[in-house]
């Protein structure tokens, strides 16, 4: 009589079902389905979706092609450690190199408008937590991840790395700015 | 082949306890219990770090305090408890002797060993690499060979476990088909078995690099295929702790489920569609496809989530319809009010239940949302999605039914039973609050494993708002209090075996009896209104759904408001 018990009736499959649980098991059903449906509608009609394009990468090979866009593009270097702020045109490609315990360089960016930005890390596993915003997306050793990214506010923007990277985890934030 | 063995009748709940079986049992489910009271030492540093006005421990201690705990309450405490439950439902519900019980006591030392070993380098400090250990950043070598030597241990218990099946079959311990708790169990170890082997493929060549003999782990493969084992450990316990509802509405209430085609369904549809899941960990990763993220993400268009939403209807519902049975039939709820909300066992189990599915089944699908995931990522969010499932939904049911195995399988009247019946209570409900605020930081940002909110020496800081650090607060405080109210519980459980009166252990016996055949019940139509044997249960299940749909689209509102990605 109960379900620490062997089941009562040997053909237990040929029970039917009871009312609510056939109710529940439809709805439910439906539920699931449209949940479906919503992530897949969001790829045809949504802004907000993460792109998939990767390339293997190295750190020497990204560190290149950092340096030549902060060569260009750099407009003013802020704090004492001078890094560099890189202002490129919309539409460009824009890399954020993500090491311990540090974003670099900071870029600016024009409201509106799309950029193509690089992601990786020279060493561990990192995080691009970008704040207020709250949008998050792992950074990962010897992946370099292209993003297209279209800032909806001005304003100013902190990089938080939000994946445990050792003992200067909390000291690795950046920065982005919107005009 | 027999072995000779002896058989005891437990008095108290008619059980039948094979000898070797019942020693196993006893000593999984007690260093269970030692590595709770560990993990249960250590969330007293990471919640006092956390809480911005105390911010108690120094950097590197919170991060190795941090990586303990998690490792200790994830996978020691819960897969030792498990393997007492596998055994439990093999050996004592199909009253047989359990397989090769030295090659049990065998995993027992390997789980024992790799547990303290595992343990041992992260306390020498240079293994704080987290619970994930994600690759390049390397732990001791005696970090993942302690690892490996537990998932052996568990491997091999899963298998004694099958094998005990093979006997109770063999030897006609029982007639007809496994009891649905049974079931339930095999879905477990199933789940398990995959688990452990994906634990083993990553973490023997990270091993290996360890000491130098490999020279890379790609970084994402070791995610991809970890996570193959650090979400899916997750999933044996949905499957366990689900099993546990299962048995202990039997076991409070002689509750039927109200029908065995449903319940066994959803189970199967765990074993075909649950491990996918372990996919969302990756959705903010790169390298990986969209139709890849979408699918596995989804447990195939969500028939994962669909199993957990009937069993979340189908318990309480087989509760309700044993309650109607014995009369408790005005209203929608009357069978509710009038259950044994003072018995621990039972009110374990149903504020583990009502928390598992309100805050950590839907969080949990928020989070395994493609898009919803870039909002939610490694924020705090996480930590209080999975303290939902894994603290409310499996650790308070094994806590329930620790008080219905102290008298019946250790043989001890409980001390201080008036300190029971509080404990799931301010525990169960402590959790909710502390997982609702975690939750809360996360959706304004806040990192988790992440030692200061303030960015203590960065010359870039990001300020948080006011409410991030109200929030971290309130997580401190509830945090507090739940440590409070898991002392009680090893309070309660240890203090019994010491200091419990001893019970009378029952007729013993050479032979087993079998599990007698069931009679045929009535038919569960009989009850309820309208034709619903459970009104009040689907009532319910609809106040679910529509906190559960709302809840989604505010997300979606929320994310349609960040920055365009494509």
């Amino acid at each position: 009589m109960s379900a620490i018990l062997p089941p009562a009736e040997r053909l237990w499959w040929k029970h039917p079902l009871d009312r609510v649980e056939g109710t529940w098991i439809v709805i439910a059903l439906v539920w699931c389905l449209i949940m479906f449906a919503m992530m897949v509608g969001w790829h045809i009609w949504g802004k907000q979706n993460l792109s998939t394009e990767t390339y293997k990468t190295t750190p020497d090979l990204f560190m290149q092609k950092t340096q030549a866009v902060v060569d260009k593009y750099t407009v003013r270097t802020e704090t004492a450690d001078k890094i560099p702020v890189v202002a490129p045109p919309p539409g460009s490609d824009v890399y954020l190199i993500a090491r311990l315990w540090s974003f670099w360089p900071i870029i600016e960016l024009e409201k509106g408008k799309t950029y193509r930005l690089h992601l990786t890390s020279l060493d561990y596993n990192h995080g691009f937590s970008l704040q207020p915003a709250n949008i998050n997306i792992q950074v990962v050793p010897g992946y370099e991840h292209v993003v297209t990214v279209t800032p909806n506010q001005s304003g100013t923007y902190s990089v938080v790395c939000n994946e445990y990277c050792g003992i200067g985890h909390h000291q690795m934030v950046g920065r982005m700015y919107v005009k | 082949m027999t072995t000779a063995t002896t058989y005891r009748t437990c008095p108290r709940s008619g059980l039948q306890f094979e000898a070797q079986a019942e020693k196993l049992m006893i000593a999984n489910a007690f260093i269970a219990v030692v590595f709770l009271l560990i993990g249960g030492i250590l969330a007293i540093g990471v919640v006092l770090t956390r809480w911005p006005a105390v911010h108690w421990l120094e950097a590197d201690t919170f991060y190795q305090v941090l990586t303990a705990h998690g490792i200790d309450m994830l996978i020691f405490w819960i897969i030792f408890f498990e393997v007492a439950v596998l055994y439990f439902c093999s050996s004592t519900l199909l009253r047989c002797r359990i397989a090769t019980p030295r090659w049990a006591w065998a995993a027992f030392v390997l789980m024992l060993v790799g547990a303290i070993m595992n343990n041992v380098a992260v306390f020498q400090g240079g293994s704080s690499v987290m619970m994930t250990s994600y690759v390049p950043m390397m732990a001791a070598p005696s970090f993942y060979l302690g690892l490996i030597l537990f998932a052996v241990g568990a491997l091999i218990a899963c298998f004694v476990f099958l094998g005990t099946l093979v006997i109770a079959k063999r030897e006609k311990t029982y007639q007809g088909s496994v009891p649905l708790v049974t079931f339930g169990a095999i879905t477990a170890c199933i789940i398990a078995v995959f688990t452990i082997t994906s634990g083993a493929i990553i973490l023997i060549p990270t091993f290996l690099m360890s000491v130098g003999l490999i020279s890379n782990v790609d970084p994402l493969v070791y995610r991809t295929i970890w996570w193959a084992f650090g979400h899916s450990s997750q999933q044996i316990n949905v499957a366990a702790h689900i099993s546990i509802w299962y048995a202990v509405a039997a076991i409070a209430f002689g509750a039927k489920p109200m029908s065995e085609r449903v319940s066994r369904g959803a189970f199967l549809l765990y074993i075909l569609f649950l491990q996918l899941a372990s996919a969302h960990h990756l959705l903010a990763d790169p390298g990986v496809s969209t139709a890849w993220k979408v699918v596995n993400t989804s447990y195939f268009m969500y028939f994962a989530v669909l199993a957990s939403m009937i069993h979340g209807l189908t318990i309480p519902g087989a509760i309700e319809v044993a309650q109607r049975e014995k009369g408790y039939t005005k209203g929608l709820f009357e069978w509710l009010r009038k259950a044994p909300w003072g018995n621990p066992v039972f009110s374990g189990v149903f504020i583990s239940l009502i928390g598992f599915g309100f805050l950590g089944g839907i969080s949990g699908v928020m989070m395994g949302t493609e898009q919803l995931n870039m909002i939610i990522h490694n924020t705090i969010y996480v930590p209080g999605h999975f303290h939902a499932t894994v603290v409310v939904g499996t650790t308070l049911s094994f806590m329930a039914l620790t008080y219905f195995l102290i008298p019946v399988l250790f043989k001890r009247e409980m001390i201080n039973p008036g300190l029971a019946k509080l404990q799931p209570y301010l525990f169960g409900l402590s959790m909710y609050f502390f997982c609702l605020v975690m939750m809360g930081a996360g959706t304004l940002g806040v990192s988790r494993r992440h030692w200061d909110m303030a960015f203590q020496g960065a010359a870039l800081a990001y300020e948080w708002p006011g409410a991030a650090y109200l929030m971290m607060g309130l997580v401190g405080i509830a945090g507090v209090a739940a440590i409070v109210g898991g002392a009680l519980y090893i309070y309660i459980t240890v203090g019994s075996l010491l200091w419990g009166k001893r019970l009378d252990q029952g007729r013993q016996s050479a032979q087993t009896t079998p599990v007698p055949p069931t009679p045929v019940g009535k038919v569960v139509q009989t009850y309820g209104s309208a034709g619903f044997a459970a009104p009040g249960t689907f009532v319910l299940a609809m106040v679910f759904l529509v906190a559960f749909v709302l809840y989604y689209f505010i997300n979606w509102k929320y994310l349609s408001q960040v920055w365009g990605l494509s």
